[in-house]
């Protein structure tokens, strides 16, 4: 009596591995997810959930413009409690400097078919009264969404009809996964979708946990329209620093407004740092006043699985044959879950993909 | 001869006896209602302590205020949702 | 917004009757003592507004020696968080402030379960003591037809209470057994304090019905409430009312003390005889460590009040009244179990979590808290679970395992503070 072999095991049920697992049972493949804890958890439960294009690199712009164009096609199917919205984005300028960067992203995306608009500063305080008035002015992309992963993660994985084992994987063989009970899942494919977690099955993986902040508030509806990050939150992605804070704001289709963002290397404690709370809440307060006073009512921490180039890792890992990584995604994992799927997936079925893979590649 | 408070609930003029809290205020008024619900239902106070959250209104103009806690003042002005 | 700090030898949170004879106590050998409490008023739930008019000798003689007593005291204060070990946040009417302190009393007290059924987030359901607070703050209740539900002693104060403000009360419906009902008034002989108080109530409950096995099965109303149908055996029968006033027991206040790594026991804060909780110089009295009523709390808060002042003798003299308190506590609990139909009175449609409106029927799809949250949001709204987890505890058996700062929703600008 033979065991089952599956065609494909995921590792981790965060909006990763769950994309994983839509995307391969989409293309006919048997599937099995292994995932200790809730679906959806991790640092899909922990995060703003913002679907949004960045142009860091070309790689970076490729992959999410690539993901955010399957989200679009998915969003009639998406039900209720995903709470997709397509607000938008609005990066606002402070200062001459960053209106230049401005008109940079609008040329960016201009040149890559991305709907744009340039805001002057009436335009931004018409857009967003809440912004202090200075604001020199904006850049809003459009076709932005946010979306609520845990419940996004949960569809992925019943539209999958993913057989779930309720385990941690301690160890990736050429036949699939050991489990933490002593029990092996059969697979001809295993992907290593673990998030902070992936370094744990797979030892060579160099993803390190970056530590966000979070705040939740009680429903102010119509405070913010889009999500609303400053231009420095680039500043504070790319960097190496230590420690970071960057504005960010979203609100939710709930009326809540989700307050960011800060970035923190080395810090592995779920504990809130008060410091960066406070330097966070600084900031935003300084873009919008009157946040001051809005009631919060959660505060929490979150890891963000980050690499040192700033990409994702999409592909066979390079020393087992039956081994695909989905790593790394830092704070793009949301936008670029789609994508990661439907990359490796092409791999796999030695198709070619969309977008250009190399950049994503384990090396 | 206890002092009385005259304030406002959604326009409509109320007194109360001094040391009445905001939410009675608001039924005196003719309110049953305090708040909706996400899914739009009508909502008031069920715990009379401060716990619940049903009973919030707008407070002077400050949202989410609870007022089952907070004491009437001469002049304030109540808005339920 | 206004800022202040406060530094004290005592700090205790909480001014019910706990806390009351904590700072009573306390301040006897001169300690600085404050207290904070989130309400308007110094009395807690039990004693609400009776600082003017106590309703009973005991309340009178508390609030007496309290007027006598010399403490600072901060009312409409909560506390939101913890800064460091001997710092906490609090938010109050004005502002907000630090208070800094060589020991801490939590007399927190407790709060009702409420038991989702078909209608209860009508406007006009309450809880049994919600609906005894508010008339407390001046809700006019003469005249209105009011329903007392649930069960618990709590049923029987509110019912005079109410009745006595001049409102007709209708029935009171105990859904516990009358053959447990009988067994503990054979055992309340054993207390006799305690009968005088039965007795006292006795004399006004008369005309009031009192049916046991008796529970609501739907508040029903359109706007608001205007009936509510009962189950008694196997019978149905519906009241008009204006009112229902239903509550299934208490539960302790635990956030802060959890906030601040105190263990749990049961779901009460864990004390040792010295009323001193898992963590250095962190105390507990009252409701918190376990519900058993007023006199309980008054001998636990004047017990941790010596203890904190060095005042142990005086403490251990209260040892024996304590147990004597506390396993008339253990009767009260097991006379008014919650019985297992109780389950059976939310349907899919009705709502659990009224701050997010998470169902019944969604949350059955759960097997723990953490993945109902994360999936329905139940229990992350304002009420921050206070109201639902009493629900889905005796529901599905989920507890919340962590308590995050703030503990209470608090303004933005209350969370500007770094680590001292």
């Amino acid at each position: 009596m033979g065991e089952k072999i599956y065609d494909v095991a995921i590792v981790g049920a965060g909006i990763v591995g769950a994309a994983c697992a839509f995307e391969f049972a989409r293309e006919g493949f048997s599937v099995a997810v292994i995932e200790e804890r809730a679906i959806g958890g991790g640092a899909t439960a922990e995060c703003m959930g913002h679907i949004v294009v960045m142009d860091d690199s070309e790689a970076q712009f490729a992959l999410t413009h690539y993901s955010q164009k399957l989200w679009r096609e998915i969003a009639d199917e998406l039900p209720k409690d995903n709470e997709l919205d397509q607000c938008g984005t609005l990066w606002i300028a402070a200062d001459d400097e960053e209106m230049q960067e401005v008109f940079r992203k609008e040329k960016f995306y201009k040149e890559r078919g991305v709907e744009v608009q340039v805001l002057d500063s009436k335009a931004v305080s018409s857009a967003e009264p809440n912004l202090r008035d200075d604001i020199v002015g904006g850049l809003r992309v459009l076709n932005d969404s946010v979306v609520y992963p845990p419940c996004s993660a949960r569809y992925f994985i019943e539209k999958s009809n993913a057989t779930i084992f309720q385990n941690r994987a301690v160890e990736i063989t050429d036949e699939g996964i050991k489990l933490n009970n002593g029990k092996k899942v059969k697979s001809k494919f295993v992907v290593n979708a673990g998030g902070c977690w992936s370094p744990e099955i797979t030892k060579d993986l160099n993803v390190q946990r970056r530590k966000g902040h979070l705040v939740i508030t009680d429903r102010y509806p119509n405070f913010a329209h889009h999500q609303i990050i400053e231009l420095g939150y680039l500043k504070s992605t790319h960097s190496f620093e230590k420690d970071s804070v960057a504005f960010n704001i979203q609100p939710r289709k709930t009326g809540q407004m989700l307050v960011g963002s800060s970035r923190q290397y080395g810090d592995t404690d779920k504990k809130v740092d008060n410091n960066i709370l406070k330097r966070m809440l600084e900031r935003a307060i300084l873009y919008m006043p009157s946040l001051k006073s809005l009631n919060a009512i959660r505060v929490w921490t979150g890891f963000r699985p980050a690499t040192p180039d700033k990409l994702p890792v999409i592909g066979k890992h390079p020393s087992h044959e039956n081994l695909y990584l989905a790593v790394g995604h830092e704070g793009l994992g949301i936008t670029t879950s789609l994508g990661t799927a439907r990359l490796l997936v092409d791999q796999i079925l030695n198709r070619k993909s969309e977008i250009p893979i190399e950049p994503y590649l384990p090396r | 001869m206890n002092e009385s408070v005259t304030l406002t609930v959604n326009d409509k003029q109320v007194s109360v006896e001094k040391g009445t809290v905001v939410a009675v205020a608001v039924i005196n008024a003719g309110f049953d209602s305090f708040r909706k619900s996400v899914t739009g239902e009508a909502r008031a106070p069920i715990c009379g302590m401060g716990i619940c959250f049903e009973c919030r209104v707008k407070i002077d103009g400050v949202s989410h205020s609870r007022s089952c806690q907070i004491f009437c003042r001469e002049g304030m002005t109540i808005e339920t949702e | 917004m206004k800022q202040s700090n406060f530094k004290t030898d005592i700090l205790i949170v909480g001014a019910g009757p706990a806390g009351m004879a904590a700072v009573c106590a306390a301040t006897q050998s001169g300690a600085k003592c404050l207290v904070v409490d989130d309400n308007p008023n110094i009395g807690g739930q039990i004693w609400r507004k009776e600082n003017a008019k106590p309703d009973t000798k005991q309340a009178k003689e508390w609030f007496e020696k309290i007027r006598k007593a010399k403490f600072d005291l901060l009312e409409g204060t909560r506390i939101v968080s913890s800064l460091n070990e001997k710092v906490s946040l609090a938010e109050t009417l004005e502002g907000f402030c630090e208070i800094e302190f060589s020991k801490l009393i939590l007399a927190t007290g407790a709060h009702e379960r409420f038991l989702p059924f078909d209608g209860w987030t009508l406007p006009n359901v309450m809880g049994a003591g919600g609906l005894q607070a508010l008339v407390k703050n001046g809700l006019p209740i003469e005249g209105k037809r009011v329903a007392v539900a649930g069960t618990g002693a709590l049923l029987l104060a509110v019912a005079v209470y109410l009745k006595k403000h001049g409102a007709k009360v209708l029935l009171i419906a105990e859904q516990t057994t009358k053959r447990k009902l009988f067994k503990f008034g054979l055992n309340l002989f054993k207390q006799p304090k305690k009968i005088s108080q039965a007795f006292a109530l006795k004399k006004d409950l008369l005309n009031i019905a009192f049916k046991t096995n008796c529970y609501p099965i739907s508040a029903n109303g359109r706007d608001k409430l205007s009936s509510v149908t009962f189950q008694q055996g196997k019978r149905k029968f519906s009241i008009e009312c204006d009112y229902l006033a239903c509550g299934f027991h208490l539960l302790p206040n635990t956030e802060l003390a959890v906030l601040l790594g105190c263990k749990l026991k049961n779901g009460s804060v864990a004390v040792d005889e010295w009323q001193k909780t898992s963590v250095q110089d962190i105390f507990c009295a009252g409701e918190a460590t376990g519900v058993g009523g007023v006199d309980l709390s008054l001998i636990e808060g004047q017990i941790a009040g010596y203890v904190v002042t060095g005042e142990q003798t005086k403490a251990q003299g209260l040892f024996g009244e304590r147990a004597k308190q506390k396993r008339f506590a253990e009767l009260l609990n097991s006379t008014f179990e919650l019985r297992q139909e109780l389950k059976g009175l939310a349907r899919t449609d009705t709502i659990v979590c009224r701050c997010e409106d998470v169902t019944f029927g969604r949350l059955s799809h759960f097997d723990s808290w953490r993945e109902a949250k994360l999936q329905t949001r139940c229990g992350m709204g304002a009420c921050q679970g206070r109201i639902c987890g009493g629900a889905v505890d005796f529901l599905f058996g989920w507890t919340n395992e962590s308590v995050r700062p703030p503990i209470m929703p608090v303004k933005i600008e209350g969370l500007l503070r770094d680590d001292g």
